[in-house]
């Protein structure tokens, strides 16, 4: 028993769960939810390097996820381009502009910085509104086409579209993963724990907070371009700021700063918001004050209040076992 | 000059209204050093309450305002023992999301109970008056001269009295004002009310202007924050200032430059004074 309930068969279990859905649940509404639960996962993933483990709150986030959207249904409807090309201008893109905000905003910091940024997302969220010639204005995009087929594989039916959502999520807890395991990772983590100490050590805090930032801003418009090529319409909404919160939510409610965090929250509050359709118009008079429990009692989320238990487990096993250890040694001895 | 006029009104009576706004944030952040997201979501609930309360027990427009200023204060007081002061050791971080938490349940309740309708609030003033043959509407003056007088009532409240006195010590220097015995959390309490009371006056006032709805108060208090920076967090006469200057050049930027982007004017405008001076406009000063 305790040798198949570790970490790995875990992870392996959730990952066969994933992969068989389509089978599981023929049912394509729930797949399509799923979907979505990938694509929110990999921009809410893209909060948590900048926001969990480095530490700054950045709330134009959502800025970057609509001009990734906006970037692919653009040159895609517009343009004529092909996906793939579209996808890695998104991505090009907002690395660029990552780059330039991040230049100047970080010169700023705490209050300061989030009120900016959440001032560049405004910004953002008014230039798509009002600039009806490039993007369509308030009528938004329509017919932003599906993934494009790379050789025989296409991306035509719901199935193979969830099955490429889902490819893209585990690249990105990968790449996660990777760096937060990593020394640019523990790097975030002490800036996040104090931007002093930090450069007492020797670290280039200006440096690595922009490298951060650059990255979940990548994550965030390769989101966003996944989600107008899903969702095939987008309009300005995608940049408001209260679909921003909704990501934020997802994040605290599963665990700021934690691996697992993004998408137990995205996976939870998802299916929770859709299984309570008649919720779907008053659902933050319900998820406002579970976030504020959460930021009180549980300021790690769900994921770390799980870390935190089982830590006490082991902690108590371990003592546990010490404990007879000594009581046979006496034996022994005695 | 007849247009010129009647923009320096408009930017005066929407400088008053981000002024009121932007006062009550500034004191909430000089005393916590929290930016308080949910400031937006008291404005709008107080405009509600007075509609609510003017439209059901047919009260008159000042009766209902002092009302709705009484409701505010309380439910700010409510938000402060309930949200901040357990999170008053909290990271920055978690502070801001208990913020944002408010305003979001806020919003969600507006919307359960008011509807999302846009909705109209009468005013005993609505006619025009004419001065050196320029036409304008009442509201917008009565607006510019409560908040002056609003405005002098705080200050003689905060330069005269013991407990405004606290309210100052404790922005200037928190453990200074521990030492001469100062009582933190009746300050904290008493600063949240103020806000509130402020942002139930700003509301009262504008919603004739301009509508009623659930989404009302997102852009003026994004626009506070803008005025708190430009004129230092934290600092009472820079909230005013500034207040008054982006009402005024958002009314003349919306005649001349663009009607459509008049709104982005105040966040290019942070935009640009936070890349010349990331610490804001004015070194912060209490009072």
């Amino acid at each position: 028993m305790k040798g198949f309930l570790t970490k790995r068969n875990g992870i392996l279990l959730v990952l066969i769960i994933a992969l068989l859905l389509p089978f599981i649940v023929p049912n394509e509404y729930v797949l399509h939810v799923m979907a979505l639960v990938c694509i929110w996962s990999i921009s809410v993933y893209g909060i948590n390097i900048f926001t969990g483990f480095t530490g700054n709150l950045s709330l134009a986030h959502i800025g970057f996820f609509a001009i990734g959207a906006y970037t692919l249904g653009i040159l895609t409807v517009k343009a004529d381009w092909n996906f793939w090309l579209a996808l890695l201008a998104a991505g090009v893109l907002s690395i660029v502009l990552g780059i330039l905000v991040g230049l100047i905003s970080l010169r700023t910091s705490g209050h300061f910085f989030t009120i900016f940024t959440m001032c560049v997302g405004y910004i953002i969220y008014l230039v798509i509104d009002k600039w009806d010639t490039l993007t369509g204005g308030v009528r938004g995009l329509i017919g932003i086409p599906n993934p494009s087929r790379i050789g025989p594989i296409t991306f035509d039916s719901l199935t193979s579209h969830y099955y490429l959502l889902l490819c893209f999520l585990i690249l990105t807890i990968f790449i996660t993963k990777r760096i937060v395991s990593s020394l640019l990772g523990r790097t975030f983590i002490a800036i996040r724990n104090s931007e002093e100490l930090a450069q007492t050590i020797g670290i280039s805090t200006k440096k690595n907070r922009l490298l951060s930032f650059v990255i979940s801003c990548f994550f965030a418009a390769f989101a966003g371009a996944l989600y107008a090529s899903f969702v095939r319409f987008i309009g300005p909404e995608v940049g408001a700021i209260f679909l921003g919160f909704e990501m934020l939510i997802y994040l605290v409610i599963g665990g700021l700063g934690t691996l697992t965090g993004p998408v137990i929250g995205t996976i939870l509050i998802v299916t929770l918001t859709q299984s309570l359709q008649f919720l779907q118009e008053y659902k933050m008079l319900i998820f406002g004050p579970i976030l504020l429990l959460i930021v009180i009692f549980y300021p790690q989320g769900i994921a770390g209040a799980i870390n935190k238990l089982t830590n006490k487990w082991k902690a108590k096993r371990t003592k546990d076992n010490k404990v007879k250890e000594q009581q046979t040694t006496i034996k022994e001895v005695g | 000059m007849d247009l010129f006029l009647q923009q320096l009104l408009n930017g005066l009576s929407n400088g008053s209204v981000y002024s009121l706004v932007a006062l009550g944030l500034t004191m909430v952040f000089g005393i916590l050093h929290v930016p308080n997201f949910a400031h937006g979501a008291f404005y709008m609930i107080g405009a509600y309450v007075s509609l609510t309360i003017m439209s059901l027990f047919g009260i008159p427009y000042w009766i209902a305002m002092l009302i709705s200023m009484f409701a505010i204060a309380l439910l700010a007081v409510i938000s402060e023992r309930l949200i901040y002061h357990p999170l008053r050791n909290a990271a920055g971080l978690h502070q801001m999301m208990g913020a944002i938490g408010i305003l979001l349940f806020l919003v969600a309740f507006a919307q359960v109970v008011w509807g999302p309708n846009y909705q109209q609030m009468s005013s005993p003033y609505n006619g025009a008056i004419s001065i050196f043959g320029t036409t304008f509407t009442q509201q917008r003056i009565i607006v510019i001269i409560a908040t002056v007088i609003i405005m002098l009532i705080l200050h003689f409240f905060l330069t005269k009295t013991m407990i405004g006195s606290a309210i100052i010590a404790m922005a200037q220097n928190r453990e200074g004002a521990y030492l001469v015995g100062i009582n933190a959390n009746m300050v904290v309490m008493l600063t949240f009310a103020i806000s509130g009371i402020l942002a139930a006056a700003a509301a009262t006032l504008a919603s004739p202007i301009n509508l009623v709805f659930p989404g009302m108060g997102d852009l003026v208090i994004m626009k506070a924050f803008v005025i708190i920076i430009i004129g230092g967090m934290g600092s009472i006469p820079g909230a005013i200032i500034a207040g008054y200057l982006l009402g005024i050049v958002e009314s003349f930027g919306a005649t001349y430059i663009s009607g459509d982007y008049k709104d982005v004017i105040a966040f290019a405008l942070l935009v640009i004074i936070l890349t010349v001076k990331p610490t804001g406009l004015f070194t912060r000063r209490a009072y």
